[in-house]
């Protein structure tokens, strides 16, 4: 386990002190990083924006309990994850979504400069088909997949982040990857593999 | 289709073509990868269809929120924390204002010598009725949630 930032350690102790501006500042420092987490795990902005400062308001209740000398942000995420798991699984089945499926993608190409229009309409329903299949996985592959591609985690960061050994992280990307291969193969957005394998 | 192989060489073999897609692989892991892909050819496709995948994916990232949302975000926190001080107290004054005007109205309709007996009776059954609800209810709240195993199992 990495050893956290002695700033964090400082401002978590303060917080515990009852230094309200010292827990303002923490979250401050990881609330990209709070909000971005819970978009991967819900998909929608608006979503990801309250479950992210709940987990910070929760946090702040609980804040008696963090230990100052273990990193913040994996016993924070514990908290998102957690929040966000109970929240899809409470609205999944009724939920009327009001956001475009697969909004919460952008291409990395934006912003680099104007596309044709046949282009940028490839490149829309691509990445409406990626997030379309990312949010059908199963949560717990699906939040390892967000953790590796968009968050750009190592594995050891996951499985410290996640809670779960090395060998789970990679079981389960692997079954995300393939989960989500089926799902484009379909959509016709990757060509088929050759074989399949370790079925 | 691959013959099945045991599930924990399967499950190694997985484990390692993840690990050959992400760039985390050993050496020796490596070595170990193309033994298993010489033996079986189909292991190469299918690793080949995770690296295309693995470009796919790379072509879209999670959508930035509006830059207003950061200034604004620890506000949101704060509104949160005060609005759930203010529930706490909110809910605690209306507990105890129900408790007492429940136990007023009981003791008002028991010593009333005109109700009928049946209602009186009624009214205690009903009292009783609601107190161990509420303590069953209490009881899983805060005993049981906290110790089921199976609380954060995604059904």
């Amino acid at each position: 386990m990495n050893s956290p930032d002695l700033t964090d350690r400082t401002l978590v102790v303060r917080a515990q002190n009852g230094e309200r501006a010292a827990f303002g500042e923490l979250a401050s420092k990881y609330m990209q990083r709070a909000y971005y987490a819970a978009l991967g795990l819900v998909g929608s902005h608006d979503d990801a924006l309250d479950l992210s400062q709940e987990a910070f308001a929760r946090a702040f209740r609980a804040r008696a309990t963090i230990d100052p000398d273990r990193p913040f942000f994996p016993w924070l995420y514990q908290i998102i994850r957690r929040l966000c798991f109970n929240y899809t699984r409470d609205t999944s089945s009724h939920r009327k979504k009001l956001e475009k499926v697969g909004s919460w993608l952008t291409d990395t190409t934006m912003g680099r400069g104007p596309d044709s229009p046949d282009l940028a309409l490839e490149r829309s329903e691509l990445r409406e088909q990626v997030g379309a299949a990312i949010e059908r996985l199963k949560p717990r592959e699906r939040e390892v997949l967000v953790l590796r591609e968009f968050e750009g985690l190592r594995y050891r960061e996951i499985a410290e982040t996640v809670g779960i050994p090395i060998g789970t992280v990679m079981s389960r990307l692997y079954s995300a990857r393939r989960a989500l291969a089926h799902e484009l193969l379909e959509a016709g957005v990757v060509a088929a593999p050759h074989g399949e394998a370790t079925t | 289709m691959t013959p099945p192989r045991g599930s924990t060489g399967a499950e190694r073999l997985r484990q390692l073509m993840m690990a050959a897609v992400d760039k985390e692989i050993t050496a020796a892991e490596q070595v170990e990868l193309d033994a298993a892909i010489a033996d079986d050819p189909a292991l190469a496709a299918e690793l080949d269809g995770f690296r295309r995948l693995r470009d796919v994916t790379g072509t879209v990232r999670r959508r930035p929120p509006p830059p207003e949302v950061w200034d604004g975000y620890w506000d949101g926190v704060y509104r949160r924390l005060e609005r759930g001080f203010a529930w706490i107290l909110a809910s605690l004054g209306a507990t105890v204002v129900a408790v007492w005007g429940s136990v007023r109205f009981v003791q008002e309709v028991l010593s009333d010598t005109d109700a009928p007996l049946f209602i009186r009776w009624s009214i205690l059954a009903l009292s009783a009725g609601l107190v161990i609800l509420f303590v069953s209810v209490a009881r899983e709240r805060w005993f049981v949630g906290r110790t089921d195993p199976y609380k954060d199992v995604v059904r």
